[in-house]
Order: C-alpha cells, then structure tokens, then sequence
C-alpha cells in the first residue's frame, strides 16, 4: 500500500515538472511553423561519379546503380542539407535521450543459448548446424604465381 | 640463396630505413556468458549452440552489459597503468559481414573505458642474446563485441558461419605506434599475454584465438615524417607476427627503393608462404559510419562503494563496478616479479623472465628463502633442468613428482660441483622413475657423480684431439669458435659428466701446444 502511494506521488511530481517545463519553456512553439528553405543558399549537392555509388552501395547494401536511384540519391543529399539551416551554437550534441541514466549491469551467468534450432529456423540454407552465407572477404592470392614459374622454366629450357 | 639476398638487404635497409609498427591486441575476457548476452562461451562448443537471439540480432532483442566483461576491463586498464573513464560509452561500428548478424559491432570508440597507458615489457633480440627493458605508450582500451567465425568453402563458393563466438566480449588495446620490428612487437605481446593470464582476464591462448594482433606498419627515412602504412590483420601467434612484421617491413622498403609507392591496405598473413597478401574486401579504406549505440545509456562505474547514488534502485546497487573493490582483485603483475627476482637474489633479467613466464619464480624462492639453496644455482637448475623437465611431461611445479626438498638437495649438489648441469637433467628423470631411492642413490645407481679425476678428462681430450686434427689446424689458423666445439665434444665423450668450465679451459691449454 504504501509502495502504491510513493508510486503515485512520483507520478505527480512528475506531472507537475513537466507542468512547468511546458510553461517555462518558449522553445516549443504552440502551433506547428513551416519555414520556406533557400535552397539556394545551402551547400551544394556534390557530384556524384560511379566510384562513389559503387562505395555508397558497398556500404549500404542499397542498389542505386541506376538514372532512378541517382536521382533519389541527388534529393536525399538535398533533403538533408537542409540541417545546415538549423542553429546549433551553444548547444550541447547529445547522442542518446538515456544520458542522464546510467547503464545497467548484469551477473555473468549463462542462461541463454542452447537454442540452435530455434536460431537456424531463420536461415534461407544450413549445412551440419552453420548457417549458409556468400563467401567473404578471402584473401587475394597470387593466382599468376603458376603462370610466372612456367614462364621462366621455359626461359631456362631455351638458354 | 633468397635467404643471403634478403639478409643482405635487411642490413642495408637498416641504414637508411626505419620502421615504425604500432598494434591493436584484441584479447578476449575470460568470462562465463557473452558482452551483451547471457549465452556461454566455452571454445570448441557445438556449432551454433551458444546463440542467444539477440547474438542472432533478432528484431526486438536488446544489450545487457555483463558487470565481469566491464571488471576485467577496468582490472586489466589498471594493471597497464591507464587512466580510467568514470563515464564510458558505446559506440555501434557498421560493416557487412556475414559473421556479423546485426550488420554492426557495439564497440567504444568516442569515450572508451580507459586511455593513456605505459607497460613496461623485456625486448628479447631472435637472433642474438641482447635482452633489454623497454617502455611503450597504450593509446586506449575499450569493449567491443567479437564476431562470428566463417569457415570459407571455395569450391563450393559459400561460407559457413558459427555464430558461437558473436558477441563474446573483447578488450582492444591499441599501443601508439611504439614499435621498430618484428622481435620488439612479439616481445611487447609476450609479455602483454602474461600480465592479461596473471590477472585472469584473458586466457591468453593465441592458436584458440583469444589472443589476435593487428600490426599497423610503415617505414620512413630517419627524420622525415611517417610513411603510409598498411594493416596486417588476425595474426594469432607470436611467431607468425614477428615473421609478418618482418616480411611486410622488407616489402615496404623494396616497393619505395625501387620508386613505387605504398598503398593504404588491409593484408592477411601466410605462415606457408611467410607472405602478407592483400585482402579482396578491404581494398578501400571502409566507412564504418560510427554513431552512438542508441540502446545504451553511458556507463558509470564508481570510485569507492560509498559513492554509489542512492537514487540508484537496489536491485542494481550491488551489480555496479567499483574500482576500489576491483583494485582489491589485483595481483602481483610479472614486472614486479621479475624486479624482485633481480634486485632480491641478483638474478640476470633473461633468468628473471624465463622464471616468471614459467611461473617457476615462486618455487625458485621457496629454494632459496626456505631450504638455503644458492640463488645463482637455483636460478641454473630450475630455469634450465627443471624447466625443461616439467614441459616434457607436461606439469606445473605443484604437481611435480619431485618435491622441492629433493630438488633442493639437487641444487646444492650441482652448486657444490658434485653433478654436472647435464647430470641434473638425468638425474631429474631417473629419480621420477625410482621414486623409492633417495638421491646420492640415483647418483650412484647411474653413475652420475660430476668426474673428479683429471686424468679420465685428459685421456677424453686426447682423443678428440686425435680424431680432429681437421679442427685444430683450424682453430690455429684463427678459427677461434673451434674451441667451443671441441669441448662439447670432449663433453659429450665424458656423457656431460664432468664441469664444463674445468673441460673448456683443459682444452684451451692442450691448443696452445
């Protein structure tokens, strides 16, 4: 019972700072504003050459290898460049709305895993439990290394 | 004939190149569930079977930061001497990979849990005897997940992924770029490894992969800026990174002495070939788009226990990390062992090192401190008879057959002249097998006892010398190594049982006739 009412005492004050940030706070307009962008005036969209689509694409896994996908490319750059309108001297970057929590932890006990069917229903293709995938990043071997010996053993072979 | 032309080249380089190598260690935290999930992590499990969903980066699963994965890393920042971040954060690291489910490592790249180290580690040279203390700076350490394992099937063309050890918590230590060769960054690693196993934060065993190096390497001329450098990535042994290093030192300065340019690139090693090789994927210097993990409030740990908020609610009051409490949990680091071995008992600093990288420093104090033994002929016996003889079959002093009051009376028959350095060996092995004899017995039983009459080692001289004249004309025309070789001959006829001192001077007088 008691716990309830402490609950329901955070509850209003809660209420009531927010309450009062509303009021104190200009920084929140009563009514939505809508303010034309000079686009003008912004950065301009950079050239886009195949070298960095292909770089964009790698890294994305986005294909846009075509006059549409540019086009949607040239206006997303555009759409976001409108960022450079907004003012932000004096204030703080803040990367997570957590940042005045702190992290919890917890006890180093396995109670998970144990799961690989469960974990493979997901696969499109398994082999013997792993899961199937492209091959990756595999180094580059000298492929010409046969070719090149060949070649000089005929050089011997001649002199 | 290749080996001639790159010595060659390796003693010409030296005048005029220098190299510089920096390294980022990721080791992997010795606990019992993952980073940021409560699945297992023993090596060797069945495939995919330590997978949790949010390991498998299901939709709607999210991190749970383990509290020993954070203590081991605050442990470990503090035995290398780094400042720590009382607040640290998470970072997420985009790449495509199959081995990467979520498309993304969490990692800690704008505020890591700690930065700004010094170790102090023993530079041993390969190919000559110089052992010396060196000092590097650590730039950062930080938790980062490790990922998925791929066996690759290339005729097949398709790549197997074990999802076992995604998410398995990681320290990345990066050094500052501290290093000038092969022999100097496997020294900083080896001993790297010791500090990590002493304090149990990492296992340390480089062929299972908790131990993995990338080496960052280029070279410049003297005074001149650094040159561009490239990345040799995954090595897991110490051989395979002094080998790498080398290698791709030689290449760098064969592309720049011939006019070429190096490129900025991410290579493998081959321990067949003894070759780096470009990696196919990584051509490209990657954009690995870094923001801030959004799931993950900062990380706070706490100073002393007292300072802990009450507002924190306390079901989660006992799972913070204390750095008083963690400190408490610290052991006595190989640097302080080995200084103590030195300045205690006058042990040289390669003893000093191969003692405590054998964890055989301890028994060696117990000889001296408890049973009289001489510190010079206990750092002998046990660095290099015992040492040898726990390896063989596989055993830590502690479970040794012989016990240290025997090998203590060992000690002190070496050390009185009795039995020869190669006689200890024997008799270490001989006294295993009759356990019941006590040790004179052994030596009498084998023969053993160190010769003591001249005139057997005279007559052994005599006969090498007749049966060498080869090496004595040699040796009379300057060849002056021929000493050493003739009496390890002498030696071997004597079956090691007579002082090699005694025998090297005996012979040294037989040449001057």
């Amino acid at each position: 019972m008691q716990h309830l009412s402490q609950k329901c005492l955070g509850v209003c004050w809660t209420f009531a700072r927010l309450r009062a940030v509303r009021q104190l706070s200009s920084k929140v307009p009563p009514k939505p504003t809508w303010e034309k962008v000079d686009f003008d005036a912004l950065p301009k969209v950079p050239e886009v050459d195949l070298a960095l689509v292909e770089q964009l694409e790698r890294i994305s896994l986005v294909e846009f290898n075509n006059e549409t996908g540019l086009e949607w490319l040239r206006s997303s750059v555009k759409s976001a460049n409108r960022l450079h309108v907004v003012d932000t001297e004096g204030v703080e970057p803040l990367d997570n709305v957590l940042e005045d929590r702190e992290l919890w932890l917890c006890e180093d006990q396995v109670t998970e895993g144990n799961c690989t069917e469960q974990v493979l229903l997901n696969a499109l293709k398994t082999e013997e439990q792993y899961f199937v995938a492209p091959p990756g990043n595999v180094p580059l071997k000298k492929r010409d290394k046969q070719h090149l010996k060949l070649g000089l053993q005929e050089d011997e072979d001649s002199s | 004939m290749r080996a001639v032309v790159l010595l060659s080249l390796f003693i010409h380089a030296r005048s005029e190149w220098q190299s510089v190598i920096g390294l980022e260690i990721h080791a992997q935290i010795q606990s019992r569930s993952k980073l940021f999930s409560r699945a297992g992590t023993s090596y060797g499990a069945s495939t995919n079977s330590q997978v949790s969903h949010f390991d498998a980066a299901l939709p709607g699963t999210l991190p749970v930061l383990n509290r020993r994965c954070v203590e081991a890393g605050v442990l470990t920042a503090l035995a290398l001497g780094c400042d720590i971040n009382m607040v640290s954060k998470f970072d997420r690291k985009h790449y495509f990979y199959a081995d990467l489910p979520a498309g993304y490592q969490i990692t800690q790249q704008r505020q890591p849990l700690a930065v700004n180290g010094q170790v102090t580690y023993v530079y041993q040279c390969s190919r000559t005897s110089r052992v010396e203390r060196r000092s590097a700076r650590l730039i950062q350490l930080q938790l980062e997940q490790d990922s998925g394992k791929s066996l690759h099937d290339s005729e097949q063309r398709l790549s197997l992924i074990d999802l076992n050890r995604a998410g398995v918590g990681l320290m990345e230590i990066v050094t500052a770029p501290d290093f000038c060769g092969g022999d100097d960054a496997a020294s900083f690693v080896r001993d790297l490894r010791d500090v990590l196993v002493s304090i149990g934060t990492c296992d340390g065993k480089m062929a299972e992969g908790s131990l993995r190096v990338d080496a960052n390497i280029s070279v410049n001329r003297p005074g001149e800026e650094f040159g561009v450098r490239t990345e040799v990535k995954n090595l897991n042994s110490v051989k395979s990174m002094r080998a790498a290093i080398n290698y791709e030192i030689e290449r760098q300065i064969q592309i720049l002495d011939t006019g070429g340019t190096v490129v900025n690139e991410t290579r493998s090693f081959d321990l067949d070939t003894g070759e780096t090789v470009a990696m196919r994927d990584k051509e490209k210097v990657l954009d690995y788009r870094f923001m801030p993990e959004p799931n993950l409030p900062p990380l706070v740990l706490y100073s002393q226990r007292e300072s802990v908020p009450l507002s924190l609610p306390s079901s989660q009051r006992p799972n913070v990390v204390v750095l008083e409490e963690v400190q408490g949990q610290m052991k006595e680091l190989p640097e302080d062992r080995r200084k103590r071995l030195e300045t205690r008992y006058g042990v040289s600093l390669i003893n000093s090192v191969i003692l405590v990288r054998a964890e055989l420093d301890e028994l060696f104090e117990t000889l001296v401190t408890s049973h009289g033994c001489d510190p010079g002929s206990a750092s002998h016996v046990v660095r290099n008879n015992y040492n040898a003889f726990l390896d063989e079959r596989k055993l830590t002093w502690r479970d040794s057959p012989i016990e240290t009051s025997v090998l203590a009376e060992i000690v002190r028959l070496y050390h009185e002249g009795k039995v020869s350095g190669s006689a200890v060996s024997v008799l270490l092995s001989e006294k295993t097998l009759d356990g019941q004899l006590s040790v004179s017995e052994v030596i009498e039983r084998h023969n053993l006892w160190m010769l003591r009459d001249t005139s057997v080692i005279e007559a052994a001289v005599t006969d090498v010398f007749s049966r060498n004249p080869k090496m004595i004309k040699a040796y009379k025309k300057g060849k002056v190594n021929q000493l050493d070789v003739l009496a390890a001959k002498v030696m071997k006829k004597l079956e090691g049982k007579a002082d090699s001192r005694l025998v090297l001077t005996m012979v040294s007088e037989r040449l001057k006739d």
